[in-house]
């Protein structure tokens, strides 16, 4: 398979002695959208954070077993973690805008990693990021409020600008919609289908609308282990396995 | 006499409460009918109607019995035309008498009659404390026993009172701050009538001997307070030096990089060095840091005192440490999760992550503990009575001897010299000072940190 960005095999993950992860395999193509679906607790969540290594952080957490980025192995105490994550942008489930400016929290990126020579290419950077994220047009004259000041959808699409900023190739989006209202939500759906042209974009998530709204690959977690992957549209119309077909009908989760 | 009269208290209410509860049950028992409380209530509420009337007695004889007695054997003195009287010493004479009569021998007449007035009079307060002390709690008992029946609620009024118990406890630490504020206000306004505030705050004089016999000139007293206000801001600021880099990086280094057992046995560790008693980071900075400061600076040509602003500041600095660091630490701590993950998501490392968003983030809270290590640091005195010296010099160089305003307050007391002249009572008005300043700095830090919870919660 040509255009795989990243592939899993066998993923395990253990929190202290209690496993949450067993064996995860799979194959995740360049420039689409990957929903992870699953009841609370399914590991969902703990998987994306493998990718661009965020467990490290929990101290009790090991992670094995193989996950490639560009055929490239990332769990392995050679991978250089910081690279890694420049590659890799992550979104969270709380907007999280450091207590900075608006433009200070897209400038952090291409400041840390050196992208940037002068100031009219950083302010250049800032103002297509979050063109990109469409945020620009309602915080352009205010770039020095602090980001905080925002609204939740306003300020989860100024996490994405951010993340954006360092020109990732891969997105992981941790349920980024759950803490926001319908509108808000409808605007970063339709944003993820357009970010989809740039980026390979996995996305966590509890509700199964958004994930048939906005995904093309959908794979259903349950208690740890991946019951089911494919097209999204089969996941939702007809799974092949039965647990997957309670779960979209509501009978668990 | 206060003693017994204790015992006599406790036996009272002890036996009010047998008394309240075998009453009520007798009453309702009596009545046919179920008390409206459980039968503990109704004799709390005896038991208390006896204690507080007894307790009243108690205390009003505690603080007024000697004083009202010494003023009727005052009063009744047998003054000799002509002769010149000292109050004070004739009642410690009178007293001593009283007390001890074979040191009656030689006595004129006048103070061997005051003296046996003073005993009968204190032996009729005796026998009347007792007397009212017991008929206190019996028309204590005697109002609280109409009360019970049945049908009254003694829960609720036993809520009540124990509400005002409360209040009462609560409202001690308060007024004793106030009493404490205004016994300092009055206090330095006396000095102030004879040291004028503008020499106490601006002149840079501190020679604080008065004479002490009338018409001695020897020495005439001065007191400007500037260099003793210098020299707490030098032993201040010498102490921040050391306690702020070491405190806040030991924070970071709790907070960000030490594992969870590490940071469980490092952190009361370094809290129990805010508990060591001051004055043994006293003799430690005078034994072991003054001779080693004085070595160092002879060895760099600076002629050092044996005592100097240096040393006392260096150990006053590590005995803030805790304070920084502990507090940082938890501001740091507190910083949520989702900022660091935000930062390290980008891809930023550690380094960068603690400098550029977590300290940012949580500055104010370590302004607020630096700020409140900064009070505690002026505050601080036995540190800087053994170890920095109580000459008021007026310096900016931390090996010198300097002064603070803490050590001159100790000096200022020090001695049998009454609080009527200006030495003894600038002790009030640098204590003001002192007041006022940490006052300041703690209500500023505690409002920075308090701003900055309301950030994040």
């Amino acid at each position: 398979m040509s255009n795989s960005k990243i592939l899993a095999n066998g993923v395990d993950v253990y929190y202290g002695s209690k496993q949450a992860l067993f064996g995860i395999s799979m194959d995740i193509k360049e420039k689409e959208v990957t929903a992870l679906i699953g009841p609370s607790g399914c590991g969902k969540s703990t998987f994306l954070r493998c990718i661009n290594r965020m467990n490290d952080l929990i101290e009790i957490c090991k992670v094995s077993g193989s996950i490639k980025v560009d055929n490239e192995e990332i769990i392995s105490e050679k991978t250089d973690v910081v690279s890694l994550r420049s590659k890799i942008g992550m979104v969270f489930q709380k907007p999280n805008p450091f207590p900075k400016s608006i433009f200070d929290n897209v400038a952090y990126g291409p400041t840390i990693h050196g992208l940037v020579d002068s100031k009219n290419e950083l302010e250049e950077i800032v103002h297509s990021s979050l063109k990109k994220a469409g945020l620009f047009d309602e915080v352009k004259d205010r770039l020095n409020e602090p980001g905080t000041s925002l609204s939740g959808g306003q300020q989860q699409r100024l996490c994405i600008a951010r993340a954006i900023a360092v020109n990732p190739e891969i997105i992981l989006m941790d349920e980024p919609c759950s803490a926001l209202d319908p509108i808000a939500t409808a605007i970063i759906e339709e944003l993820i289908d357009e970010l989809r042209l740039n980026y390979t974009i996995i996305i966590v998530t509890h509700s199964m609308q958004q994930a048939a709204r906005v995904s093309q690959k959908t794979c259903f977690f349950h208690l740890g282990e991946l019951i089911e992957t494919g097209e999204t549209n089969k996941i939702f119309t007809n799974p092949d396995n039965t647990k997957t077909q309670d779960y979209i009908t509501g009978r668990f989760g | 006499m206060f003693f017994w009269s204790l015992v006599l208290i406790a036996v009272g209410i002890f036996s009010s409460f047998i008394y309240g509860r075998s009453r009520i049950k007798l009453n309702s028992k009596k009545q046919g009918t179920k008390s409206k409380s459980l039968p503990n209530y109704y004799a709390q509420y005896v038991l208390m109607w006896c204690l507080f009337p007894a307790l009243i007695v108690y205390f009003s004889w505690a603080i007024f019995q000697e004083q009202i007695i010494q003023n009727i054997v005052i009063s009744n003195f047998e003054f000799i035309e002509g002769a010149v009287y000292n109050e004070g010493l004739l009642l410690a004479e009178i007293r001593n008498v009283a007390n001890n009569p074979s040191f009656a021998d030689g006595k004129s007449i006048e103070i061997i009659n005051a003296a046996s007035h003073y005993s009968s009079l204190k032996q009729i307060s005796q026998i009347s404390f007792y007397t009212s002390i017991i008929i206190m709690m019996l028309l204590g008992a005697l109002y609280a026993s109409q009360k019970l029946k049945p049908e009254f609620h003694a829960q609720h009024t036993i809520e009540k009172y124990i509400q005002y118990i409360l209040i009462f406890c609560s409202s001690v630490a308060i007024f004793t701050t106030l009493g404490i504020v205004f016994s300092l206000i009055f206090e330095s306004l006396r000095f102030f009538a004879e040291v004028s505030i503008s020499e106490f705050l601006f002149s840079t004089e501190w020679y604080p001997f008065i004479p002490i016999r009338e018409g001695q000139t020897a020495a005439e007293g001065s007191f400007g307070a500037v260099p003793i206000f210098a020299g707490t801001f030098l032993v201040m600021v010498v102490a921040m030096c050391v306690a702020a880099p070491l405190g806040l990086l030991t924070a970071i280094y709790l907070a960000e990089y030490a594992s969870q057992r590490v940071r469980k046995t490092v952190k009361p560790l370094l809290e129990i060095l805010a508990g060591i008693p001051t004055i043994v980071y006293g003799f430690f900075a005078f034994v072991s840091v003054a001779p080693f400061v004085k070595a160092f600076g002879q060895s760099i040509g600076i002629d050092a005192s044996p005592t100097s602003a240096l040393a006392a500041g260096m150990v006053m600095g590590v005995m803030i440490i805790p304070f920084i660091s502990s507090l940082s630490d938890d501001v740091i701590n507190s910083v949520p999760q989702s900022l660091r993950e935000a930062s390290l998501g980008i891809g930023a490392n550690k380094a960068e992550t603690i400098k550029k968003v977590i300290l940012p983030a949580a500055l104010p809270g370590i302004v607020g503990a630096f700020l409140l290590a900064i009070s505690r640091a002026i505050g601080e005195t036995m540190i800087v009575v053994v170890a920095a010296g109580t000459a008021p010099n007026l310096t900016g160089n931390p090996f010198e001897n300097v002064t603070t305003v803490t050590v001159q307050i100790v000096v200022a007391l020090i001695g049998d010299q009454e609080f009527d002249n200006p030495r003894t009572l600038s002790a009030f008005a640098l204590g003001l000072v002192l007041f006022v300043i940490t006052l300041f700095l703690n209500i500023i830090a505690l409002q920075i940190v308090k701003r900055y919870r309301e950030r994040y919660e």
